[in-house]
């Protein structure tokens, strides 16, 4: 096995680098995914049916803190790498930790914001606009879900193996994708919320 | 849901089709239980992870398919042979041609250019495997299971009936209420997230994991196609994932993206579909292009003419193909202007496309060219190819095309562009790599009968479709009245597709034939040839390659012969590192199944389950600790004294 | 390799002859009007030029084919490295560009032309005709005329036809290959394809576009008939046909297969027809006269979101 030693530990083996390549790959396929949900939305997002429009139905304080969370989950998830790559087990567990944590925050928001919306009679079946708002909505939140689930995994990892090539690799990539999951959400705060309320 | 429901009935053709199923499998398990194969089977296929074992059992299942979507073309060819034919009643048509589609180019074309991919790939850039091996596996049964989810369709709740392309509002569940369509969605969507993952890992092997010396522009040209090939796969395929899910939405929850009332829009689907749909032509015929470019240097003893401008066009076609959808329908009204645009940008595709022409023809030139069947196939695509291009041009013309669109013009027109093109190039590359798959070739004799019934019975099955389209016979219909005068033409076209059929008995009767008569010792490099994966002993061992060649010009390993130039350096063996099978990916693709299969029938408890049954497999992946194994020096040393009786 | 070159000039030949004997025969290639015409002049064309490149092809191929066989040279000969050449290159790049920048001025002018009212005939009144398909049906409104017909639709020759298609379930696409090519009918917007019939005659109308079981079957009767024996049909109808009651035209939407029918009056105004995306104006009986520019897209989604709810004529309830 090739290691280079004056790559971070992440990097070091040919095969973490690959992984750590694959993966943008794969977040470049993702943006392509993204990029396809919001192209329906904006093509469906006017056609509300009977339904109620976006302006009708979206809350400007929950967003705020959906996006502050997801934001500042960000931010801590790349001072846990800095933690990483200075061999700082127990801080890095602690901003991972942290991460996740608003991550929880944020999908709980998400949550009941979408029963409230049911409970407005907004529902899936309502309309094209609902759909495609539920479907690009839920399928970031399905993202930060699958995140918190990897997260932890990984962090348990950490915690019993260290830092290893390999933890070291898997936590990286992991911040890799949650940094993507927080601007994906920065169009969508953008895209569909600002605009939507205007 | 009732049990009559739930199993298709009252068809003669399917209870012949259950019973078969059912025999089938009962000789499968009885075989494998009398000659005690089971541990063998688990252990050597199911759960390898070996590229070349992988690629053997994708171009295994693309034959199985092709058998399938044959048999389908036929009951439809044999339906149209007479005006006001009973043989078939239009549901049962319907269905055929849509699961004939589908099957064709998701489960036939796809797998065995995957296959050729992950066979070829690797060897071709002096690697031990792909960059994921896992991955790839995983990749494979998500692939297999989605098809054989596809495939139960036709005995157990009914097929598709909405044709390949499923247009909205007609696949909704207000005009096509079985589940076919809901199998359409799930079994395309598991086996489209395999094909996605083959994108990434393919663009990291081919980037990242090729041999020390192998710069890009030295690469043979079929590893440039893959991978061109497969950064299409990576832009295209997550479309698709997108509009399956949308239409899994809209079928299984109700939701309104495609329905007629609540601000659903069917358009929609014909754009998300043929976003994906066009770069998907280009995802099958690309490696054909490859595969033709490799065989036509090998058997003209000549290097590629014109290899860059071959790379450029290449990359040209890739990002023109991402620019041409609209074509599909330039009758949904949007006016003169776009349709204009989009009639540029497809005819632009015929410039580089004729750059490859033109080149190939060049490779000949001043070559010595022997007719092999790899190299019949290859000589066999160029005509008929640009019959399929040239109608291409002429249907491209908005203006024209109004008149050509949904008829059996269009329908000549992508078999004429499909067989030659992906068909013929995957068949010339099993011929070509046969070898080193199986370590013996295919009877010549046999692959050139095979060649010249398929090649007549193309031609005789798909000529007479142009002028009948010409005359205003449309695609999709079930049947005809003898007044409109179409009868003789479909006759004839019957008649060319059931000697298109001898052919491929033929072709599939030379591996049995082969398989007992063809001479073993040939060497790894039966046909002369240039690149790297012939520098390879035949089998090749399980990690390709003892020592990591070193590259010194395009065409290394004719390079290596030619000027006597070592591809190996000297000295020891070192010990090789190797991923370890895993029963995983298999039993991740069980579990997708019937995640995939509880869906089609809105079982939502069971799919729930199924669906955390994912979730964990997942994190036993992640939690596992897997290093692989080595291989000593000595048993590498004993290996290759073996498969070529010296040392490197 | 003789049976090779056998083999495609057989088929060549064979193009030739059916492509020069069948030209009077088949029907895109024998237009009724000056649609079907402009169309049928472009698709021979865009076959001379193509021809043409097939020739240059085949005489290569079949060139190198002969002369570079093994078996025609020694067995001691090497060919020789190439690598490409620059001017050869170029050529074969630059031709091909030419050609599709021809074939794209041909295509844009006729595509342009195809979607207008044929030239000649800019000065007259349309007339308007509303095709509306429903499985497996083809509906005829005259609403100036306030006639209707199902399955057949009688037009004067050297007048234009507006027709203005949608339809009450899957796409479907109306196409009659003597008149001109054919164009998408739609649930939620109105498309128009204009049409002139030159000479008097009945031509095959059909659906192109795969939507069902009864797809098939869903072929219509174009009758050209002269000004004045379609006045004189007009008037017939007008005077004998029963009128279309809502809950007739809901029979006949919801029955399979009708055969022919006739109506003294259009169902336009109990089941208004989508919007017409065409004109940013609403869709309706006097759509020609109704280009309300001020409006935003956005109201007009809504306006087609309350006409659809209008003629909703399906149970959208999906239980599972």
């Amino acid at each position: 096995m090739k290691i280079n030693d004056t790559l971070p530990l992440e990097y070091r083996t040919e095969e973490n680098s690959n992984k750590i390549f694959g993966f943008w790959l794969f977040l470049g396929a993702e943006i392509v995914l993204f990029s396809t949900l919001f192209a329906v939305y904006f093509t469906l997002w006017n056609r509300t049916g009977n339904g109620p429009t976006g302006k009708e139905l979206f809350e400007v304080g929950g967003v705020i803190w959906e996006t502050f969370l997801l934001l500042t989950s960000s931010f801590t998830c790349g001072l846990g790498i800095h933690a990483m790559r200075l061999g700082l087990k127990k801080p890095m567990m602690i901003f991972f930790v942290v991460t996740l944590l608003m991550g929880l925050g944020f999908l709980g928001i998400e949550i009941t914001e979408f029963v409230n919306y049911v409970h407005e009679g907004a529902t899936l079946q309502t309309s094209a606009f609902l759909s495609s708002l539920f479907v690009l909505l839920g399928t970031h939140g399905l993202h930060v879900t699958m995140g918190i689930l990897w997260g932890a995994g990984i962090l348990i990892q950490v915690g019993r193996q260290g830092f290893t090539d390999e933890t070291a690799n898997k936590s990286f990539i992991f911040s890799l994708y949650w940094h993507f999951l927080d601007v994906v959400w920065i169009f969508i705060f953008s895209f569909v919320y600002l605009k939507g309320l205007m | 849901m009732k049990w009559d429901e739930f199993f298709v009935t009252g068809e003669p053709m399917i209870y012949a089709a259950d019973v078969s199923i059912v025999l089938v499998s009962l000789a499968i398990v009885i075989g494998l239980t009398y000659f005690k194969k089971w541990g063998y089977l688990w252990r050597e296929w199911l759960t390898t992870v070996d590229h070349k074992k992988i690629g053997i059992m994708y171009i295994l299942s693309a034959l199985i398919m092709l058998f399938r979507g044959g048999v389908d073309a036929l009951l439809m060819r044999a339906q149209l042979a007479t005006p006001d034919s009973k043989f078939l009643d239009a549901q049962h048509y319907n269905e055929i041609f849509t699961t004939h589609g589908v099957i064709m180019i998701l489960f036939m074309a796809m797998p065995f250019v995957i296959g050729m991919m992950n066979v070829v790939v690797p060897l071709q850039i002096g690697a031990r495997d792909v960059a994921f091996p896992r991955l790839n596996a995983v990749s494979f049964w998500m692939f297999f299971m989605g098809a054989m989810l596809f495939n139960i369709s036709f005995v157990i709740g009914g097929s598709p009936d909405a044709g390949w392309s499923a247009y909205f509002p007609l696949a909704s569940l207000e005009f096509s209420p079985t589940v076919g369509n809901n199998y359409y969605s799930l079994a395309l969507q598991i086996s489209g997230i395999g094909t996605l993952m083959t994108g990434v890992n393919f663009i990291v092997t081919i980037l990242k994991m090729r041999a020390p010396g192998m710069k890009l522009m030295r690469m043979p040209m079929f590893t440039w196609s893959v991978l061109i090939t497969n950064v299409i796969i990576l832009f295209a395929f997550p479309v698709l994932t997108v509009a399956l899910a949308l239409m899994m939405f809209d079928r299984v929850f109700g939701s309104q993206f495609f329905t007629m009332a609540n601000g659903g829009m069917d358009m929609l689907w014909a754009n998300l579909f043929w976003v994906w749909g066009h770069p998907e032509v280009y995802i099958v015929i690309l490696p054909a292009f490859g595969i033709f470019s490799d065989i036509i240097s090998t058997f003209s003893k000549k290097n590629l003419y014109g290899y860059k401008s071959m790379v450029v066009s290449m990359v040209a076609i890739s990002v023109l193909s991402f620019l041409v959808w609209a074509h599909h329908f330039y009758t949904m009204g949007q006016g003169a202007m776009v349709n204009g645009f989009f009639s540029i940008t497809t005819m632009a595709i015929a410039v580089p496309t004729g750059v490859k022409i033109f080149n190939w023809l060049f490779t000949l030139r001043k070559g010595k060219i022997s007719f092999t069947s790899p190299m019949l196939y290859a000589m066999g695509f160029i005509p008929i190819f640009t019959i399929g291009g040239v109608t291409g041009v002429m249907l491209a013309m908005a203006s024209a095309d109004y008149q050509y669109h949904n008829t059996m013009f269009l329908v000549a027109h992508f078999h004429y562009v499909l067989i030659p093109g992906t068909v013929f190039g995957v068949l010339a590359g099993m011929h070509y790599w046969f070898p080193k798959m199986f370590g013996f070739r295919l009877n010549e004799r046999l692959a050139k009968t095979a060649f010249w019934l398929i090649i007549v019975g193309f031609n005789v099955a798909f000529m007479p479709l142009f002028f009948l389209g010409l005359n205003g016979m449309t695609r999709r219909m079930y049947t005809y009245s003898a007044s409109t005068g179409y009868g003789p033409l479909n006759m004839i076209a019957t008649i060319g597709a059931l000697i298109l059929a001898v052919g491929f008995v033929v072709l599939c009767y030379n591996f049995f034939y082969s398989f007992r008569h063809s001479p073993r010792n040939e060497g790894g490099d039966p046909w002369d040839a240039r690149t790297l994966e012939w520098s390879t002993p035949s089998p090749v061992p399980v990690y390709n390659f003892a020592k990591v060649p070193v590259v010194h010009s395009e065409d290394a390993f004719w390079h290596a012969k030619k000027h006597n130039v070592p591809l190996y350096e000297e000295g020891p063996y070192e010990e090789i590192h190797m991923p370890n099978n895993s029963g995983q990916p298999f039993i991740l693709g069980v579990i997708m199944f019937f995640l995939g299969f509880f869906l089609v029938f809105s079982w939502f408890i069971p799919a729930i389950i199924a669906g955390v049954g994912v979730i964990i497999m997942l994190a036993v992946r992640s939690f596992e600790r897997d290093h692989g194994y080595h291989i000593p020096p000595k048993e590498i040393a004993a290996t290759e004294q073996k498969l070529r009786g010296d040392t490197v | 390799m003789k049976k090779k070159r056998w083999l495609f000039s057989l088929i060549f030949i064979s193009v030739v002859m059916l492509l020069s004997g069948c030209d009077t025969k088949l029907m895109v290639l024998d237009p009724k009007g000056p649609v079907a015409k402009t169309q049928s002049n472009t698709i021979i064309f865009s076959i001379l030029m193509m021809a043409l490149v097939l020739i240059v092809v085949y005489i290569l191929y079949i060139f190198m084919l002969t002369k570079y066989r093994a078996s025609k040279t020694p067995d001691d000969y090497e060919p020789p490295h190439m690598e490409g050449s620059k001017w050869l290159e170029f050529i074969w790049t630059a031709i091909p560009i030419i050609i599709v920048a021809i074939l794209s001025v041909v295509t844009v002018r006729t595509t342009y032309a195809v979607e207008k009212v044929p030239a000649g005939y800019e000065d007259q009144k349309p007339l308007v005709i509303y095709a509306s398909s429903s499985n497996w049906k083809w509906h005829f409104s005259y609403p100036e005329e306030g006639i209707e017909t199902v399955n057949y639709v009688n037009i004067p020759t050297h007048r234009p036809v507006e027709f203005r298609l949608y339809s009450y379930g899957p796409i479907s696409s109306f196409w009659v290959p003597q008149l001109g090519g054919q164009k998408y009918a739609m649930s939620d917007m109105i498309t128009k394809l204009n049409l002139v019939a030159e000479h008097e005659g009945s031509y095959m109308g059909k659906n192109s576009n795969f939507s069902g079981k009864g797809f098939a079957q869903m072929e219509f009767e174009v009758l050209a008939q002269s000004p004045a024996d379609y006045t004189k049909w007009v008037k017939e109808v007008q005077q004998t046909a029963p009128k279309l009651t809502e809950q007739e035209f809901n029979s006949v939407l919801h029955t399979d297969f009708v055969g022919r029918k006739s109506y003294s009056s259009t169902h336009l105004k109990f089941s208004a027809p989508p919007m017409d995306m065409s004109e940013h104006g609403h869709g309706g009986d006097n759509s020609t006269d109704s280009k309300e520019s001020g409006k935003d897209s956005a109201d007009h989604m809504q306006d087609m979101g309350d006409m659809k709810d209008m003629n909703d004529h399906s149970s959208m309830e999906h239980g599972h």
